[in-house]
């Protein structure tokens, strides 16, 4: 029989996500910056430079399990906090079903921060993304260019210094200014009915 | 035959799947580097239906980012705008009432059925079965036919609201759903027919995409994609959302981790949502449509009726006494009904004012009077009237309408702090991550779309096989463009 | 129009064309054209959006496409109309305007949906306002998106638009 259909009897619930906070400050104490809660929801705020060391630990930990990457993105808090930028990893554990936000600060002038790919492939689009919209640079990831975007757009659009409507007509991307050009000279071509 | 490769000296073929193409579902390009037949390497270009959509939401009021989220997944639209009030209900802390509950539990299912529908008709059609794309279609007309029923609208719908839902169902919605879960069983045991023990689709679908169950989590897969390798992760049952934690449903998970595995979990759970609509009928419990918190969501029109209705005649008045005369409700006015200078206490032409309230909700003083019944008085009498104490039903009235204005233009007002809401659409998982200020716009709206990740596994999925298997590889995914792009 | 066909002289029909029974018909050669080309209008499939959805539900049983004549070609050097149904990215921009050229002439465009027709809700750096930035759009169908009936509205004001152009076949125009 191929596909199975299980009235799916859940496991009981793993630890709360204050306790996964508790274990990563006993197993990296110098690197936990903050822990914030919101509606039930945790997120430990911690330094970037040892991201890939706890991402690994808490994936790799029989008793945590979150196996499951959720969520990979950035916000640009420029103007509210001292650190601009934070890349936010929303993880999750299908075994346990808990979860648990870890948010790396990542300061300024030449935004870098490791990649994940070696633990989850999946991130490998989430992390181009993230240098796309905002232009942080994530050291050891395998081919890094942008995805929504043509490849030689300037500028980050979800930066908040970059206007909502794009930078103007004449600073547009050559390539779309190269169609509208095209088409005025061909438009001596067409019919006019 | 090194010796024929060295003389021939084969090299792979860089093919191109352009952004339009009949089979790619939407625009998303693919260059095949092929050798011979066989697929060495994909590589998915995304990014060709790019809107910024994460972006216009930083600019637009909770509200106002709904009917964003329509043109998402715009297969099932329904769920996007499921998941979208369930992330902002519970940001801004409020629950909406349980008959909005079952209702958005059955118009999320027909969503979900409308998907698989879409999806079967196009994977079907891609792979080479053509008449299952019209038996589809013919129950997909149904579908929007009942959405049109209850909201107007055949695709981009913007039913859901944050708080509850728009308006109530009719009984005659009712009626023809509980009609269409009775004759859509016999409509899947059609499709099954045709093409379930097909030698052509067997061999079309089994083998082509395998991915092991470990390997799938690893690459961020979720939904039927995921529950084809054997994962049990369903959302809908791990963290239960809506009406889904009254309803009973099995869940279909597969074994081999093939495209006809998936294709038989979307199937199973067409059949499974059937049920849940049934339950969800028969379930159905009387009340309110829309969340009773006045902070964050619109009251009832009546509410205001003491002032609004048209067939009431108020006057709108300004008090000489307290009018500062400083030209505020002047420039509130859209039929410019009010005149007078600087700091001298200004006038309201009677003939001209609409009794918009626009000037009422706009002064700061509280010299604007409502005088019930006081339309086409003179002035003296209406100043005389206003200096009467005003009616219980008239203060309440007023109430609401200034609550209303401030609402409409500024947007609820959100706490501040950041929560990450996940619900199971027909294509996976959609994330939403908000970050809030504490103003009525998101500082951050992120949206997890499962088919940008899924577009991403496409490498992961086509090695190995031929060209004409990326094709089977694609329809299995799922994906929709507008959702992978945003 | 019904035409007497007992009659045995010269019938006279109302846009001008004579039918010398049983197999004389006096015509202009505009109106034989015209007829043809709108009654076989056949669109290169472009959906890139939403809109993609409600054309192919408008080319599915119940709102049927096919009785306008109307046959959705995979190839555009085979097609002679593009219905540009959806947003238009500045990224897609330079792909819709060379699968456009790519059209054998006589090519007619219609502009399926809010999106392509001013750039819809979408205005921000990426969306372009409007396909007739770059295009030359014959028909303009509002909506978001339009029914199909809508779409079938435009379609047929395509086909009238057709039947009035004047010597577009002619090396002489």
């Amino acid at each position: 029989m191929a596909v199975i259909e299980i009235r799916l009897s859940l496991p009981p619930k793993g630890l709360e996500a204050k306790e996964i906070a508790e274990k990563i400050k006993e197993n990296f104490p110098d690197q936990v910056i903050d822990v914030a809660e919101f509606r039930d929801q945790v997120s430990v705020i911690v330094k970037k430079d040892q991201v890939v060391p706890i991402c690994k630990y808490l994936h790799d930990d029989p008793l945590l399990s979150l196996d499951h990457l959720q969520d990979l993105t950035a916000v640009d808090y420029s103007g509210k906090k001292d650190v601009r930028f934070e890349v936010v990893y929303n993880l999750y554990s299908i075994r346990y079903r808990h979860k648990i936000r870890i948010r790396a600060q990542v300061p300024e002038p030449n935004p870098k921060i490791n990649s994940v790919v070696p633990i989850w492939a999946g991130a490998n689009w989430h992390e181009r993304e993230c240098f796309d919209m905002f232009g942080i640079v994530f050291t050891g990831h395998p081919d890094l260019r942008r995805i929504l975007l043509p490849e030689d757009w300037e500028g980050h659009p979800l930066r908040k210094d970059y206007p909502l409507k794009g930078p103007g007509p004449e600073n547009d991307w050559p390539g779309f200014i190269e169609v509208l050009n095209r088409s005025k000279e061909l438009k001596e071509f067409e019919w006019e009915g | 035959m090194e010796q024929l490769e060295k003389i021939f000296e084969t090299r792979e073929l860089n093919v191109n799947m352009g952004p339009q193409h009949p089979a790619t579902h939407g625009v998303l390009r693919l260059v095949l580097d092929i050798d011979g037949e066989t697929i060495v390497k994909v590589t998915p270009y995304v990014g060709y239906l790019h809107r910024g959509i994460e972006k216009l939401g930083e600019s637009l009021s909770y509200f106002q980012a709904l009917p964003l989220t329509d043109r998402m997944d715009y297969v099932s639209a329904m769920s996007n705008n499921i998941g979208y009030c369930i992330a902002v209900e519970k940001l801004f802390g409020i629950e909406a009432p349980e008959r909005a509950k079952f209702i958005r539990t059955m118009v999320g299912e027909m969503s979900r059925i409308a998907n698989h529908l879409l999806w079967l008709a196009t994977h079907a059609l891609d792979i080479g079965a053509m008449t299952v794309f019209l038996y589809c279609f013919r129950e997909r007309e149904w579908i929007l036919d009942l959405y049109e029923m209850i909201c107007g609208a055949r695709l981009t719908v913007t039913y859901p609201r944050v708080g509850g839902i728009r308006n109530d169902v009719p009984q005659e919605f009712l009626d023809s759903l509980w009609k269409f879960t009775d004759e859509f069983p016999s409509r899947i045991l059609e499709y099954e027919t045709l093409i379930d023990q097909n030698r052509i689709w067997l061999k079309r679908t089994k083998g082509i995409g395998v991915i092991s169950a470990e390997e799938a989590v690893r690459w961020g897969m979720t939904g039927p994609t995921l529950r084809g390798s054997g994962v049990p992760y369903d959302i809908r049952k791990h963290a239960p959302y809506d009406a889904y934690d009254k309803v009973e449903f099995d869940v279909p998970i597969g074994t081999e981790g093939d495209t006809y595995d998936r294709y038989r979990c979307r199937m199973l759970e067409m059949r499974q949502s059937n049920n849940i609509i049934r339950q969800c009928i028969e379930k159905l419990p009387i009340g309110p449509v829309m969340a009773d918190a006045p902070k964050f969501t619109l009251q009832p029109k009546d509410a205001m009726f003491p002032i609004t209705h048209p067939t009431k005649e108020h006057a709108f008045f300004i008090e000489e006494k307290t009018c500062k005369g400083c030209g505020m409700c002047m420039r509130a006015c859209p039929a410019k009904a009010i005149f007078g200078e600087k700091k001298k206490p200004h006038k309201i032409n009677q003939e001209l004012c609409l009794a918009c309230a626009n000037c009422y909700v706009t002064c700061k003083f509280k010299a604007l009077k409502i005088v019930p019944g006081g339309k086409g008085l003179s002035d003296e009498k209406l100043a005389e009237l206003a200096a009467a104490p005003v009616p219980e039903d008239i203060k309440k009235a007023t109430e609401h309408l200034v609550e209303q204005f401030s609402f409409v233009k500024k947007g609820p007002r959100a706490p501040e702090g950041e929560l990450y809401v996940a619900t199971e659409v027909p294509k996976g998982e959609l994330g939403f991550y908000f970050v809030s200020d504490g103003s009525g716009k998101p500082y951050r709206m992120r949206l997890r779309a499962p088919s940008f990740i899924h577009a991403g596994c496409l490498p992961r999925l086509c090695v190995g096989h031929l060209v004409a298997d990326v094709i089977a590889a694609i329809g299995t995914i799922d994906i929709v463009l507008g959702e992978c792009d945003r | 129009m019904l035409i007497d066909t007992s009659a045995t002289g010269l019938v006279t029909l109302d846009d001008g064309t004579k039918i010398l029974p049983p197999n004389l018909i006096i015509t202009s050669l505009d109106k034989i054209v015209n007829w043809g080309r709108l009654s076989s209008i056949w669109p290169t499939t472009f959906g890139l959006a939403c809109c993609a959805i409600e054309m192919m539900a408008a080319g599915a049983a119940h709102y049927d496409f096919d009785r306008f004549g109307i046959i959705f070609r995979g190839s555009p050097r085979q097609a002679d109309c593009v219905i540009v149904a959806g947003t238009v990215t500045k990224k897609m921009a330079p792909v819709v305007r060379r699968v456009y050229d790519q059209i054998p002439e006589p090519r007619y465009v219609v502009a399926m949906g809010s999106c392509a027709c001013t750039g819809g809700v979408f205005r921000t750096y990426s969306t372009v306002q409007g396909c007739d930035t770059f295009l030359p759009v014959d028909v303009y169908v509002p909506g978001c998106p339009p029914r199909p009936e809508t779409l079938l509205e435009g379609i047929m004001m395509l086909q009238e638009k057709i039947r009035k152009e004047h010597a577009r076949w002619s090396p002489w125009r």
